[in-house]
């Protein structure tokens, strides 16, 4: 949507300091995504409503992605849609450029530390996005990766990025991570095990239904991609539409 | 007479030297950054045979409604239908070329032409980029026609090269305005289904009316576009609004029926 820019009717008249108005390249399209990380599966869940201000652009414009590859990776870049979009449409042709000049498939931790220089070589006018990767590692096991809008990142058990991030990721902490839980007898820490697929499954709807209550750009449907060593398979969940 | 304008008002040459063009380009180059001659909403919905685009036919300078008959659904190719709301001339060159872009396409004599989804990747990619130059094309755009499997097709794109596909779109105040009254009868994909070409066609002049009330910087004359799955595309125009009221106006101060 384009806007005029707003000029004070009171300041338009007086021969005060000039008004400046710059063109903001950026723009927030909501949404939210989650990813978590299983002894043998990784899922990478994200809502389908595309938001600019308090508009509802979309209630159904997917954002998580299967990159071209196979053994399949997930890929989201939640934010500034546009940036999203271009990051990971470059992202699949540099995963297949990959595959023909070594002649096999990217691995996720190469895939990782390719997103880190893609970012960091935007470090002067970055995309503007929240980046997770999820797929499974060398040894089968459930991997997932995140970033910041320019590159840095690490390899997680789960993290929740976008605009709810904020109101899932300590929920995560608690239910996957197992943080603040002490065993009743014992007194001490407890010691986070690998979830089921069944229940990682439950957290990541309770995750969101919660998260579509209390933020506004979060809602109308849920995309949950989970990858296993038989391949990627999407399910949707309806979310709340107001 | 010299009939070039640059040159004129100029100090005299014999008594000055020769003028320096090169001070034209002094300071940095500037860019759009704002827009001047502007088209106001378009909107949007699919149907069941394809789909209906609506743009009125003002084009605004500032709060001057400067042009009245243009023209802002673009036919490109065969069968797609582009609407174009914000900057006038960045339309005009947006026209261009997507006119290029059809007639490179046609020296391939392939059998070949190229639809809805392969013109709109195009022009987000052109949106995209010049937001990245920090010069960006001020316009928010619908393209409209249908998918390679036949389905219809329609999706967003603005100036800052942000994306989207919805049954109903509707860029500048349509978005707050015709949205709500739209997304009553197709909300969600799959919807279109149960829309008749009638259904939409009533929908979008209801809206049309309904913009034509509260949008300042609009006309009550304008064109509806169809673009079928069959691939057939009409452009209606100088369509009116039709059965307007206009009585409330009597009690509002500012409609010119009161003296202060």
């Amino acid at each position: 949507m384009y806007s005029e820019p707003y000029i004070d009717p009171a300041s338009a008249h007086a021969a005060a300091a000039p008004i400046e108005h710059r063109f903001n390249p950026y723009s927030d399209n909501g949404g939210t995504i989650l990813a978590i990380a299983g002894s043998d599966f990784a899922v990478l869940a994200g809502d389908t409503r595309h938001t600019t201000g308090y508009s509802i652009n979309s209630r159904f414009q997917p954002k998580v992605h299967t990159l071209p590859c196979d053994p399949p990776i997930l890929v989201s870049a939640n934010g500034y849609s546009a940036d999203g979009d271009t990051l990971v449409r470059r992202l699949g042709q540099r995963v297949q450029w990959y595959s023909y000049n070594h002649n096999k498939a990217i691995s996720v931790a190469a895939c990782a530390r390719l997103i880190q220089t893609m970012l960091y070589g935007k470090r002067f006018f970055p995309y503007y996005v929240h980046t997770i990767v999820a797929g499974l590692d060398e040894e089968g096991r459930g991997a997932v990766y995140s970033f910041d809008p320019v590159g840095s990142y690490e390899r997680e058990q789960c993290r929740a990025g976008g605009a709810a991030a904020s109101l899932i990721m300590p929920f995560l902490d608690n239910q996957v991570n197992l943080k603040n839980q002490y065993d009743v007898q014992t007194g001490e820490p407890k010691t986070a095990v690998y979830l089921s697929l069944d229940d990682t499954i439950k957290l990541v709807k309770d995750a969101f239904s919660s998260a579509t209550e209390r933020h506004i750009h979060v809602g109308d449907h849920l995309e949950i991609k989970i990858i296993t060593k038989e391949g990627v398979k999407v399910e949707y969940f309806p979310l709340k539409r107001d | 007479m010299d009939h070039m304008p640059e040159n004129w008002g100029r100090p005299r040459s014999d008594v000055y030297g020769v003028y320096n063009p090169a001070i034209h380009n002094a300071g940095p180059t500037t860019h759009t950054q704002q827009p001047s001659i502007t088209g106001t909403s378009v909107l949007a919905i699919k149907y069941n045979k394809g789909v209906m685009l609506a743009a009125d036919n003002l084009a605004s300078y500032g709060s001057l409604a400067r042009f009245t008959d243009q023209e802002r659904l673009i036919k490109v190719g065969k069968e797609t239908v582009v609407g174009v709301s914000g900057d006038v001339s960045d339309m005009q060159y947006i026209q261009l070329l997507l006119e290029r872009l059809i007639i490179e396409d046609n020296y391939e004599q392939d059998g070949h032409n190229l639809r809805a989804p392969h013109i709109y990747e195009y022009l987000s990619r052109v949106m995209y980029n010049r937001r990245s130059k920090i010069d960006p094309l001020w316009n928010a755009i619908l393209v409209a026609g249908k998918k390679d499997d036949g389905s219809p097709f329609l999706g967003y794109v603005d100036l800052l090269g942000v994306t989207y596909s919805a049954p109903t779109i509707a860029t500048g105040f349509g978005a707050y305005l015709a949205i709500p009254l739209l997304r009553k009868i197709a909300s969600d994909d799959g919807d279109e289904k149960r829309i008749t070409e009638q259904q939409a066609r009533a929908a979008l002049d209801e809206c049309m009316k309904v913009l034509f009330y509260r949008d300042a910087r609009s006309l009550d004359k304008y064109s509806v576009a169809t673009v079928t799955t069959d691939g057939e595309v009409t452009i209606e125009q100088n369509v009116r609004c039709q059965d307007m009221s206009w009585r409330f106006a009597d009690h509002i101060r500012g409609y010119g029926t009161q003296t202060m």
